[in-house]
């Protein structure tokens, strides 16, 4: 078959609070024709009550009662939308720093950060923290929509400053991420879905051209890695002498015939049979549900990955060093136990060494000795199990991990896998 | 529809199916002891049909229960009981009446009264009677707004309640299904899925549904905008007078408060062309109780509510 198709795009805004990532999602749904008859009259009959004056697109997203009363967001919304070129999934995120850790859930799983900026009001310090977190995550592209420019004339000085303080910015991060910047107003709908005439100056597209042709980077050519979730046995009946791994295809693609290791253990085999929501197939690629079915009887567990044909080895080791945004209130602190979840393996988490905080303004990386609510830094953690990792940059299926909180099992960190080995 | 649009439509509903069959396995996995709430409607029987793929061939690891207001659609029992015979799954059923006659909730009388709210109870009594640790619901964030700010897998206290101020965060959809004891888990594999996808899934996998979700003849009243059956719980009111319409379901729910929509569309393939080109949700066209007020389903789902 020959494939025609884009693969969704999952994208997330970023900015600081009232820069207008709400107001633009909902033009974009408005402008895509996505927003169904009720919901916009529901929109409003809501912006009256809440005094917005004109109909307050922000609403479309801002689903609680909490933030419509108070006119933000607090937590991450979901939308779905598609055009006839491609299905979008989008996060809508909060900007106040004290939802951090709901904009990181957003930004996590996004190809495409929308960093807003108010024109007015120019690069703010939560512009760079988000920013920053969105490179972190391994976003691919940042789009820069300088928002409210009917606000300050539609002047292109202004939207050429603007760029180029993020370009800077982000030039100087440590995994630089391509910008394209778009002037814009979510308000009013100019470049968002059609071209503007207020920027005769502007010889970029719309948001939504941007969208719907960026090319997203293909997965890590890594070799083979399933994380084994469950063993499927059948009790007895026609399937009684079944007996396959049921697993995620976190990188690679793998075939019936393949020689494959499972890892830690080394046992090695061969895959007789694959399956795929229940069908049998002839090979699965990343982010597919399978069963693997081995030739030779060997103990594969939870917790174990399935590799074939690596061309890049995995990290082995319970010594691992990660990149973190720390979400608790609760301090991280040299010595202070935690439980870890990386692939389908648990386990206790022992931080060892705080290397550094990193500031989200200056990107110094300073001297800490622990790290507190929002912070960015990296970290080195004993791990009371083995985990077959990647560098998160890498094959970022690999190399997320979660920490979570034993006193109240909050997750308390977004990890990203720096580096793993065995201790010296 | 063009080749374009099919396969970037086929591409997206496989990578929906399988973060579904990912989240069921690794919650079903991680926890003690789950059950998969089935209501009989589309939502239901695609979670079914997705949990029942992602343990095959092995039978499904755990039960299903449907909590019953007691205000069914005859068609909906029928083919819950069907389906479950035919799919060799354990049913377990939680009654609202029952909770009505132990005095656990008190009914609302009058033609307007639903059994809809009632549900949260003997849903959270059903959960601690059986121990319960985790219940999958096939809600999806586009139904509603209140949705649209859940977790995949979302956590409620030892009351059941959400709540939407302090959820975990969940980067990566990367599942922390920790609790304590007398805690449980909602999960929501079906999170990132549009009603469309739903037709597009029931169409590829030719999954069986209730018959009223497809086009017949029947007697309703219009109440509020909406087509409601004459002849179960609905009372009528003075002045309102029956008709004979030719509607389908587009949600099943307690049957004193799902309306049904005017429609010709007799298989799934005609549904799916009517909900491409549908205008109005399917909440907003079929569910009374979801547009009392703004804040509808925030305020059930914080007392506990699928």
């Amino acid at each position: 078959m020959v494939d025609t198709s884009a693969p969704t795009l999952r994208i997330a805004t970023a900015g600081s609070v009232d820069d207008g990532k709400s107001t633009l999602i909902g033009r974009l749904l408005h402008d895509t024709k996505t927003v169904f008859e009720d919901q916009l009259s529901a929109v409003v009959k809501a912006s009256r009550r809440y005094g917005d004056g004109e109909t307050n697109l922000a609403l479309l997203t801002d689903g609680l009662r909490a933030e419509r009363e108070q006119g933000i967001t607090i937590d991450v919304a979901h939308r779905y939308f598609a055009t006839p070129r491609r299905s979008f999934i989008v996060a809508d995120t909060p900007g106040h720093a004290q939802y951090t850790r709901n904009m990181v859930t957003g930004a996590s799983t996004s190809d495409i950060a929308i960093v807003l900026v108010d024109a007015r009001h120019g690069v703010l310090d939560q512009t760079r923290r988000h920013s920053l977190i969105a490179s972190m995550l391994g976003a691919q592209a940042i789009v820069l929509a300088v928002n409210k420019m009917d606000l300050v004339g539609w002047d292109e000085a202004v939207f050429r400053r603007i760029v180029a303080e993020i370009e800077a910015f982000v030039g100087a991060l440590a995994r630089p991420v391509p910008v394209t910047a778009i002037p814009m107003s979510a308000l009013l709908g100019d470049n968002v879905v059609d071209a503007s005439t207020n920027t005769p100056w502007f010889d970029g597209t719309p948001l939504l051209d941007f969208l719907e042709q960026f090319e997203t980077r293909p997965h890590g050519d890594t070799g083979v890695r399933v994380h084994v979730q469950r063993v499927i046995r059948p009790q007895g009946g026609e399937h009684g002498d079944f007996r396959g791994q049921a697993g995620v295809v976190a990188g690679g693609w793998i075939r019936r015939g393949d020689a494959v290791t499972v890892l830690p253990s080394g046992q090695t085999s061969t895959v007789r049979a694959l399956f795929r929501w229940g069908r049998e197939i002839e090979e699965a690629g990343p982010g597919h549900a399978v069963v693997v079915q081995l030739d030779t009887d060997i103990d594969v567990a939870r917790g174990d990955v399935i590799t074939a044909d690596p061309h890049i080895e995995p990290l082995v080791g319970d010594d691992v060093v990660i990149d973190l945004c720390w979400m608790v209130d609760r301090p991280l602190t040299v010595g202070s136990r935690w439980w870890f979840k990386h692939g389908t393996r648990t386990g206790h988490a022992t931080v060892r060494e705080v290397q550094h905080h990193l500031s989200p303004t200056t990107l110094e990386q300073e001297v800490a000795t622990e790290l507190t609510l929002n912070d960015l830094g990296r970290v080195r953690l004993q791990l009371s199990e083995v985990i077959i990792a990647d560098r998160y940059h890498v094959l970022p299926e690999g190399g997320r991990m979660i920490l979570i909180d034993p006193a109240d099992n909050t997750t308390a960190a977004a990890a990203m896998i720096h580096g793993a080995g065995v201790p010296a | 529809m063009s080749i374009v649009e099919h396969t970037h439509a086929t591409a997206h509903l496989d990578a929906l199916t399988d973060e579904a069959v990912t989240i069921i396995r690794e919650v079903a996995t991680e926890c003690e002891s789950p059950v998969l709430l089935f209501s009989g409607g589309k939502d239901s029987a695609v979670l079914l049909h997705l949990a029942v793929l992602a343990f095959a061939p092995a039978r499904l690891p755990f039960p299903v229960m449907h909590v019953d207001t007691g205000h069914n659609f005859p068609e909906v029992l029928e083919y819950r009981d069907q389906l479950v015979r035919d799919w060799h799954v354990r049913l377990v059923v939680a009654s609202v009446q029952e909770s009505i006659d132990t005095g656990r909730v008190v009914e609302d009388i009058g033609p307007r009264a639903s059994r809809n709210r009632l549900q949260s109870v003997t849903l959270l009594d059903a959960i601690s009677e059986h121990g319960f640790d985790a219940a999958f619901g096939g809600g999806r964030r586009d139904e509603d707004k209140a949705r649209a700010k859940e977790r995949i897998l979302s956590f409620r206290d030892r009351q059941g309640r959400w709540d939407p101020r302090q959820q975990r965060p969940e980067p990566w959809a990367l599942l922390n299904p920790r609790i304590r004891k007398g805690e449980h888990l909602r999960a929501f594999p079906l999170s990132n899925w549009t009603e469309l996808d739903i037709w597009r899934y029931i169409e590829r996998h030719d999954v069986p549904l209730p018959s009223i979700y497809f086009s017949h003849t029947r007697t309703v009243v219009e109440r509020d905008g909406m087509l409601l059956s004459v002849g179960g719980p609905v009372e009528l009111e003075s002045g309102e007078t029956p008709h004979a319409a030719v509607v389908r379901y587009r949600t099943v729910g307690d049957a004193s408060c799902t309306g049904a929509v005017e429609s010709t569309a007799h298989d799934v393939h005609a549904v799916l062309a009517e909900v491409a080109a549908a205008r109005i949700t399917e909440r907003g066209a079929t569910r009374a109780d979801d547009t009392f007020s703004e804040s509808s389903m925030e305020d059930r789902k914080r007392e506990g509510y699928f």
